[in-house]
């Protein structure tokens, strides 16, 4: 069905799509091999649009640069769409045989006018309209994202804006053509595929359908509860509330990773029992009853992990763990061993054969096969299987090789749920930078010769507003808490943004300032607005 | 003499305004508030403003300055770093000091000038307190020694400009490609137009571009760049393309030493080249055309220029020439010390902004030139040719020369005869014959240098050699781009030799290593040579085997040509004596 899980295109099918359209992404800092592929695109003479609030290092190398309004995305998609239906350029065999609710759709965006486009978003109309004829006219063509959408209480809403203009134009389910969520991490697909989600069973069973959970409690040899559990949002939210006793952290930190970092803590110090399973001592690990000392995943471990384009590969040890630490396999095994329970997959192949029973999606992809080869790309449903290069291409197939229909979603332009106001007037956004990593526990120990720290950016006319110079020492506040920071006069931020990267919560914890409203639909907080102001720095703050 | 340099890292007021005047139409980056357009394939378009660009600061701040060079990076996003290995490629951009006063003087040293005292005029330069530097040949051969002054914030010249007095002019003769050297006014259309100009265009346009082509190839004319490749099927080559845009390039960095051929043409009747280029680009499609000019002919690049003006304002270039529907305009790009960027693929990069180094072959340029584009790349001296065989008719055309290399050619005859000079005389002329017409020889002949520093000697009893294709190569020798360099009895070959490896030396791109290293060590070993001439036998094996090295596995003609005259010096006998 469209709307799996996953990106829809191979790595490699962007250095044959003709226009690239990279939104809320900076892949050149933050994903800078895949960015690689990018590259080559553009050697051979793709456009690039970059749509990002900041004029960033992968903006620089764009043909077009577009410096939205944050949380506007949506307002800019569907103006997009607008004016794509409006000259024509919409692809209406493909809609007709493969999509359903294009007429109501098409209602619904034809409000959002380049004029309008323009007073929302901040982009004048003829950019928005001269990436639409662009996107639209293109023979191949891909959206590329990441935390820039989804880091939004209605991020959802803006994964969604996205795929209709994909489904607009024809620009799915062919070599080239697709939709690219950047995943974070080597194997944070693999997370999801194996059902570390609070409604799935592994390969994206729903665990409301009665046949699948059925299908697994014959070989867990247990019940499952079929009423999904809490993402890690709504469990914040039930340990506030005392009713969430018991948590079991596995290489997470949300001490510090979590929006409004204050009140994440507060949570977890109520808890009856805390168990961190980690690699670190993080700061979660510190607060813990219990810690696991894990080793090291892609280092000192056996099994497979699954990359954003949904290949999954072999990893083997290439060192040694250290002797006081176990594999997350043989941690999670040992428990479950002195909980009684007596699981009898035990070594990586053979919980991957037990997944392999159980997820249709991964049947096909044996050991041998895996190393034996690149690996393989979900689906692959049989061992003679070749493996899937790019997701959906029955939308091109005449019956739609029996799927339905790919659904258009009417998205409605919200804005971000904090607003600015007199007294936090200035938008706040963080993100990433190329040397660090997340909240730093894996990359702070580690010298850089890049690495300049974290300060507060932010551009000369507000800097100047505020009476405040270049690596002066400023007071950060939103309505959540104050900390010091460094100011830093850049020239790549609009008027009224501000940034700072999260890599250094040991220098500026920024997340004591993030806004924790979060997508109901996907629980991710909106870290990429909150209101802040920032004033000269006097001593007697406390931080 | 190691004086601190205060480095200013922030460009001034005047060398933006200097950059501006020249690339600020390509800067790369348009920028509002919230959109910036810039973008690889914009990069890629503005990056041939780059030598411009450097020109300018060069000009104006006597060097490229460090502040300069982040002007000029910001304005065409090309890196520092990128900016710095092209302009350090080049002879005439200084990248380590500002020249101090308003000139710096190239004082050529090559064999030619070094024969008539260059060494001792660049002494007496310096006691004056001109800074001067050891300069390539600066083909002012016939008025040696030459000098080429190069301003800062002032116009660059040379010797032979005509200001140093009507002595310095280079003695022309001839009556057809030569006919209207120095007896129209080169400023002057209308003096052009009243000797017989721009008859060949209406007479090409009438004809249509087939016919063109076939009467061109029929004419058997043949580039006199050196390689003598045929004119008419690279012409119908690049006809044959289907794509749009196209281009004509004239090489006119005529830098083998000995050679000037193509300078006086430029400076005395620039309209010749003009009208010529505007032919082949009627006749292949092409709309655009470059003419790339070495520095060192100032005169040359400011009739041209003016001639390019003249032209477009009398209809003659630009939308719809002579109200046809043909359009064709031509650009000048001035090169900046390299002998290299004679060299065709290496002359393209270097209009595009890139280090002047040749690419492989193939892709010829008939299908991949200038900037990828199907490109027809000949040299004025060819390109005038066709007017002829329009006005005149092949038949005429043929009947001069030989059956295998029809038409005239011009010789750039210099050193020891009494009138060195240009001279067009037809193919098959004997060397002899040829110093006669110079004036004949003021001492006693050793030998010719013949194409210059890639070409061969030649001694006295071959001077009964025709000079047509075929007789210097199944004789072994190449008549090159027609540079008769005549070395009299005073003369020391080996010290003629020894500058001919340090020019190559000097001139090599670096690119490929053969030509890299082999350049390198052949001068290095010619050194030593001299040196123990009187008690060691020279290591000629091993001069041999450079010398293969170079010719079998370098990238471009510079290497393959690099050791031609120590080989034939060998060979001959003319140096050390006796061959084995």
């Amino acid at each position: 069905m469209f709307g799996a899980g996953g990106g829809t295109s191979s790595y490699r099918e962007v250095e044959d799509s003709e226009v690239i359209l990279l939104w809320g992404s900076n892949a050149r800092e933050a994903h800078p091999i895949y960015f690689h592929r990018v590259l080559k695109a553009l050697r051979k003479g793709a456009k690039l649009f970059v749509i990002d609030p900041r004029r960033t290092a992968s903006a620089e190398f764009a043909d077009l640069w577009l410096g939205l309004d944050i949380g506007t995305d949506i307002a800019l998609a569907n103006a997009i769409a607008r004016e794509i239906i409006n000259a024509n350029l919409h692809d209406l065999t493909f809609i007709k045989r493969a999509t359903t609710g294009f007429k109501k759709f098409k209602e619904s965006v034809d409000w959002y006018t380049l004029e309008r486009a323009e007073l929302i978003t901040g982009i004048p109309g003829d950019a928005i309209k001269e990436l639409a004829h662009s996107y639209a006219n293109a023979k191949t063509a891909q959206i590329l994202w990441t935390l820039g959408i989804t880091e939004h209480h209605n991020a959802v809403e803006n994964v969604l804006s996205l795929c209709n203009l994909a489904l607009l134009t024809g620009h799915i389910g062919r070599w080239g053509s697709g939709l690219v969520p950047l995943r974070g991490q080597n194997n944070v697909q693999g997370g999801g595929d194996m059902g570390a989600l609070p409604d799935k069973l592994p390969g994206f069973q729903d665990i409301t359908d009665d046949n699948a959970r059925r299908k697994f409690e014959l070989i867990y040899e247990t019940k499952i509860n079929p009423k999904p559990g809490l993402h890690l949002t709504l469990m914040f939210e039930a340990m506030h509330r005392n009713e969430l006793r018991a948590l079991y952290v596995i290489g997470e930190n949300p001490a510090q990773s979590e929006a409004d970092a204050k009140s994440a803590r507060k949570a977890l110090s109520q808890l009856d029992t805390l168990i961190v399973q980690d690699i670190f001592l993080t700061r979660t690990a510190e607060m813990a009853d219990v810690v696991f000392p894990a080793s090291v995943g892609w280092a000192e471990s056996d099994g497979t992990v699954t990359s954003s384009e949904r290949r999954v590969q072999r990893v083997r040890p290439a060192v040694k763990s250290i002797s006081s630490t176990k594999d997350d396999l043989d941690i999670i095994v040992g428990l479950a061993d002195r909980l009684g329970a007596n699981w009898p997959a035990r070594r990586p192949e053979q919980v991957w054969d037990e997944i392999r029973a159980l997820s249709p999606m991964h049947a096909g992809m044996s050991y041998e096969r895996l190393d034996n080869g690149p690996g393989l790309q979900w689906p692959c449903p049989t061992t003679q299987h070749p493996g899937t290069e790019y997701l959906h291409g029955w939308l091109w197939e005449k019956d739609l090789e029996g799927h339905q229909a790919a659904p258009f979603s009417v998205t409605v332009h919200e804005g971000p749920k904090e607003h600015l106001n007199p007294e936090y007037p200035l938008r706040l956004t963080t993100g990433r930078v190329l040397d660090s990593f997340n909240t730093g526990v894996q990359s702070r120990n580690y010298p850089s010769p890049i690495r300049t720290g974290q300060t507060i950016d932010l551009n000369a006319i507000d800097a100047e507003a505020i009476g405040i110079s270049d690596g002066e020492i400023v007071k950060v506040s939103s309505k959540r808490g104050s900390i010091k920071m460094t100011a830093k006069v850049v020239e790549n931020l609009p008027t009224g943004l501000v940034f700072s990267t999260f890599h250094f919560p040991e220098i500026a914890d920024i997340n004591l300032l993030t806004n924790d409203h979060w997508d109901l639909k996907s629980g991710t907080s909106e870290f990429k607005a909150s209101a802040v102001r920032i004033d000269k720095f006097v001593d007697e703050v406390t931080i | 003499m190691t004086k601190p340099l205060s480095i200013r890292t922030v460009v001034t007021v005047a060398e933006a305004t200097a950059i501006d005047a020249v690339a600020k139409q390509a800067e790369v980056l348009i920028r509002s508030d919230r959109v910036v357009r810039g973008g690889l394939s914009r990069i890629k378009e503005s990056r041939s403003f780059l030598l411009p660009a450097l020109h300018a600061l060069q000009s104006e701040s006597g060097w490229i300055s460090p502040g300069g060079v982040r002007y000029i990076s910001e304005l065409l996003q090309v890196s520092e770093a990128e900016i710095y290995g092209v302009a350090t490629f080049y002879d005439l951009f200084r990248t380590d000091r500002p020249i101090e006063s308003d000139y710096l003087a190239h004082v050529c040293v090559d064999p030619l000038c070094s024969m008539t005292g260059s060494e001792e005029l660049l002494t007496d330069l310096k006691k004056n307190g001109q800074e001067s530097e050891r300069s390539a040949c600066l083909g002012l051969c016939a008025n040696a020694p030459a000098v080429f002054f190069q301003g800062k914030q002032c116009p660059d010249y040379a010797m032979a400009d005509g200001d140093l007095g009507p002595s310095l002019q280079t003695i022309s003769k001839g009556d057809q490609l030569l006919k209207r050297v120095g007896r129209i006014d080169p400023t002057s259309l209308s003096s052009y137009k009243n000797s017989g100009g721009y008859e060949a265009l209406s007479i090409a346009i009438k004809m249509g571009p087939a016919a063109v082509i076939d009467l061109v190839t029929e004419s058997g004319l043949t580039g006199r760049g050196g390689a003598g490749f045929p004119t008419g099927a690279k012409w119908a080559a690049v006809a044959a393309e289907s794509t749009d845009v196209k281009y004509i390039v004239a090489n006119a960095d005529e830098s083998e030493p000995g050679t000037f051929k193509d300078r006086v043409i430029m400076e005395s009747d620039p309209f010749a080249l003009i009208e010529a280029m505007t032919i082949a680009g009627v006749t292949v499609g092409a709309k655009t055309g470059w003419i790339y000019i070495r520095a060192e002919y100032p005169l040359a690049i400011q009739r041209v220029t003016m001639a390019l003006a003249k032209a477009r304002h009398s209809n003659l270039l630009g939308h719809n020439i002579l109200d046809t529907d043909y359009s064709f305009d031509i650009e000048v790009r001035k090169g900046a010390g390299a002998y290299i960027c004679g060299e065709e693929t290496a002359l393209f990069s270097s209009i595009e902004g890139y280090r002047g180094e040749p690419r492989s072959k193939p892709p010829y340029p008939t299908t991949s030139g200038l900037f990828g584009r199907p490109t027809v790349v000949n040299n004025p001296e060819t390109l005038i040719n066709v007017l002829e065989i329009l006005t005149g008719g092949v038949t005429k055309y043929k009947s001069q020369g030989t059956p295998k290399s029809p038409g005239t050619k011009l010789y750039c005859v210099s050193g020891d005869v009494h009138e060195p000079g240009l001279y067009e005389a037809e193919f098959g002329i004997k060397i002899n014959e040829l110093i006669s017409l110079a004036g004949g020889p003021t001492s006693a002949t050793q030998a010719v240098l013949l194409g210059g520093a890639a070409g061969s000697l030649v001694e006295p009893e071959h001077f009964n050699l025709p000079l047509s294709a075929e007789a210097t190569q199944s004789h072994g020798v190449s008549l090159g781009s027609g540079a008769v360099m005549v070395l009299g009895e005073q003369v020391n070959i080996l010290d003629v030799i020894i500058r001919v490896a340090e020019f190559f030396k000097n001139e090599s791109c670096g690119q490929c290593v053969p030509c890299r290293i082999g350049t390198m060590r052949q001068h290095e070993q010619l050194l030593q040579i001299k040196q123990t001439i009187d008690v060691e036998r020279p290591n000629i094996e091993l001069l041999r085997d450079i010398g293969n090295a170079m010719s079998d596995a370098s990238i471009c003609g510079l290497g393959h040509t690099a050791s031609t005259a120590v080989q034939s010096a060998i060979s001959s006998g003319l140096i050390w004596g006796s061959n084995d």
